[in-house]
């Protein structure tokens, strides 16, 4: 024993106070506070840059649309296009997500179809969202352009639709994983089908999982920009005229994320507020997503 | 009565009921293929404009003064440069930062400052990029950009890259954190048990454990950092073009937001120009980088994954 001890080995613990212990932990509460940080002052300077525009116009800025005036320019026509893109993407992607989950986790088996399949989704989530405005102007406004109407809204809203389609997938799956298997046998054991089993047991059991990913994935689309730009979402002024919401649809469109970048790249002084003003509106919708699915999520982890 | 008695027709279910498992069936699977389609859609789209670009433009431009595609001007390395100097910016913010917090958030924070900060960090995370890049232009730009070095653009490729990094921290800090969180109590109770502190077990047998999934949150944030396009459209400038610069103080163009930049102007560039086929040529690059580097993250995570 004394000969260990006296070849040197340091014990692991040492007394006194552990400086350099409290310095790394120092270190690790400031890269979480700089995140914070980062986020409040972000917050802060657009609201501070809003808040005149928005004390002077009202509710003007939500009713105008776009202009080349910074004084008369509004959001109205993003508001109504990003509401629009809300539709598309849960009547399309939010069906066909699911059903694809379902498909992965309840019905298919093991082979290398599925591997495949399930690989797939996982690399078309990493795939940029830029692309998947190439993937929407070859598809929906060129070759399908007879049927869309060209750079239409609702080109637009399928891209977006086809881009949120991994997310909803991917978090599907994993709420519908989550159901205990004991849920299922016990269906099983009464003599219930496979359909049966899910819609009845595994679907209900799963909900709130899957509507936490499928908001997530919405205030994700809601927030997009550049796939819409290459889909062709106006910058700049458009008239509507006197249309009717399906002439609308195939019609020419923009959305808040669109109308934020346009009012962005105005070189005028006064754009930079109303550019801010319009941050607020596009914020308070996409972040009203987010915090309705971080809730939904929360009272869902800790009833299980 | 015993059980043999049961006549096998009345095992195999009523047929109304068995009905619809079939057509359930078939329409999911359907569903499933769909998103294959849309996989052999994307490739077959970029390739087909990637080699029209190719077939038409003179390979000469390929390398020129600057990135000026209505001056048929193409020079790749302005464009493969730019997106490596933001990138680059914004992993060297990103990955110190997002992984320090992961530490953090799951071996000194308690469960009531956990459950307050993950939320904030995922609203970070739901920002629009659009918000960062004006973000990016307004306040980083004349706040940090300026401080280093007061003759800066206003527009440069330094605050796009600072812009990027913000963006890519809750991508980093959340993915750490979940394989930080996923090593087992046990390790951490066993090098307590011989007398080490906190610091040292984080660092020594937590870290390691935890590395396949805090290689492979780098590398995602490295893929999504080369994939961003608005904060760099909004705040890098060069939207009708950008001349080679290697300086990040300077306006310059990514591949990201050289396809914004052509695409702002599609009503001029529409039809079979080069300079509108180079979009897709552009896009089979991007499209080609970042699956190779969520490919290399799955194989990361494959390779030295430990499973408890």
């Amino acid at each position: 024993m004394t000969a260990i001890a006296s070849a040197g080995v340091r014990p692991i613990g040492r007394s006194g106070p552990d400086w350099r212990g409290m310095a790394f932990q120092g270190l690790l509460l400031f890269s979480l506070l700089f995140s914070l940080a980062v986020l409040a002052t972000l917050l802060l300077d657009i609201v501070q840059r809003a808040v005149p525009v928005i004390a002077e116009r009202g509710t003007d800025i939500l009713t105008r649309p776009t202009s080349s005036q910074p004084t008369k320019a509004g959001v109205a026509q993003g508001i109504f296009g990003t509401g629009m893109m809300a539709v598309f993407v849960i009547a399309f992607a939010f069906p066909i997500g699911i059903m694809t989950a379902i498909y992965l986790e309840e019905y298919a088996r093991d082979s290398r179809l599925t591997r495949f399949i399930s690989l797939n989704i996982r690399n078309l989530a990493g795939v940029p969202s830029v692309v998947y405005g190439l993937l929407g102007l070859s598809i929906f406004v060129l070759t399908l352009g007879p049927l869309t109407g060209g750079r239409s809204m609702i080109a637009g809203g399928l891209t977006l639709a086809v881009l949120v389609l991994p997310i909803v997938i991917i978090t599907s799956s994993e709420a519908i994983r989550a159901v205990p298997r004991a849920l299922r046998e016990a269906g099983y054991g009464v003599g219930a089908s496979r359909w049966e089993v899910t819609r009845k047991l595994v679907v209900p059991a799963a909900a709130p999982g899957i509507l936490t990913g499928t908001v997530l994935a919405l205030s994700r689309a809601l927030g997009e920009t550049a796939p819409l730009i290459l889909t062709g979402a106006v910058l700049g002024g458009f008239s509507t005229g006197n249309k009717d919401i399906i002439e609308q649809i195939f019609g020419r469109f923009t959305v808040l994320p669109v109308t934020v970048f346009d009012f962005a790249r105005k070189p005028q002084a006064d754009f930079r507020e109303l550019t801010a003003a319009a941050i607020v509106v596009l914020l308070v919708i996409t972040l009203l997503a987010n915090a309705i699915a971080i809730l939904l999520r929360n009272r869902f982890e800790r009833a299980t | 009565m015993t059980a043999a008695s049961i006549p096998a027709t009345s095992l195999r279910g009523n047929p109304r009921r068995r009905g619809p498992e079939r057509i359930v069936h078939g329409l999911f699977f359907g569903a499933a293929l769909g998103s294959v389609l849309i996989s052999v859609l994307i490739v077959a789209s970029l390739l087909g404009g990637a080699i029209d670009f190719l077939r038409i433009v003179d390979l000469g431009k390929l390398v020129a003064d600057g990135w000026y595609p209505r001056r048929d001007e193409f020079d790749l390395a302005t464009l493969i440069v730019g997106s490596f100097i933001v990138t680059f910016i914004a992993t060297l913010v990103a990955v110190p930062v997002g992984l320090l917090a992961a530490i953090y958030l799951s071996e000194y924070a308690n469960r009531r400052a956990r459950s307050v900060i993950k939320p904030i960090l995922e609203i970070l995370a739901g920002i629009p990029s659009v918000v960062i890049g004006f973000f990016a232009l307004t306040w980083i730009s004349p706040n940090v950009v300026q401080l280093f070095n007061p003759k800066a653009n206003d527009f440069s490729l330094l605050a796009a890259g600072l812009g990027v990094g913000v963006l890519t921290i809750p991508l980093i800090a959340s993915i750490s954190e979940d394989s930080l969180r996923a090593v087992p109590t046990a390790l951490r109770e066993a090098s307590y048990g011989l007398g080490a502190r906190r610091m040292t077990t984080s660092l020594r047998i937590v870290v390691p454990a935890a590395i396949s999934g805090i290689v492979a949150s780098v590398i995602l944030g490295v893929s999504r950092a080369i994939g961003e396009t608005m904060v760099v459209a909004v705040a890098a400038g060069g939207s009708g073009g950008s001349q080679f610069t290697a300086n990040p103080f300077e306006p310059g163009q990514t591949i990201t937001a050289a396809m914004a930049a052509l695409a702002t102007g599609t009503d001029q560039v529409v039809g079979s120009t080069a300079a509108f086929q180079s979009l897709f040529f552009l896009g089979l690059v991007l499209f080609i980088l970042t699956l190779v580097f969520n490919q290399l993250g799955e194989l990361v995570v494959r390779r030295t994954r430990q499973i408890y």
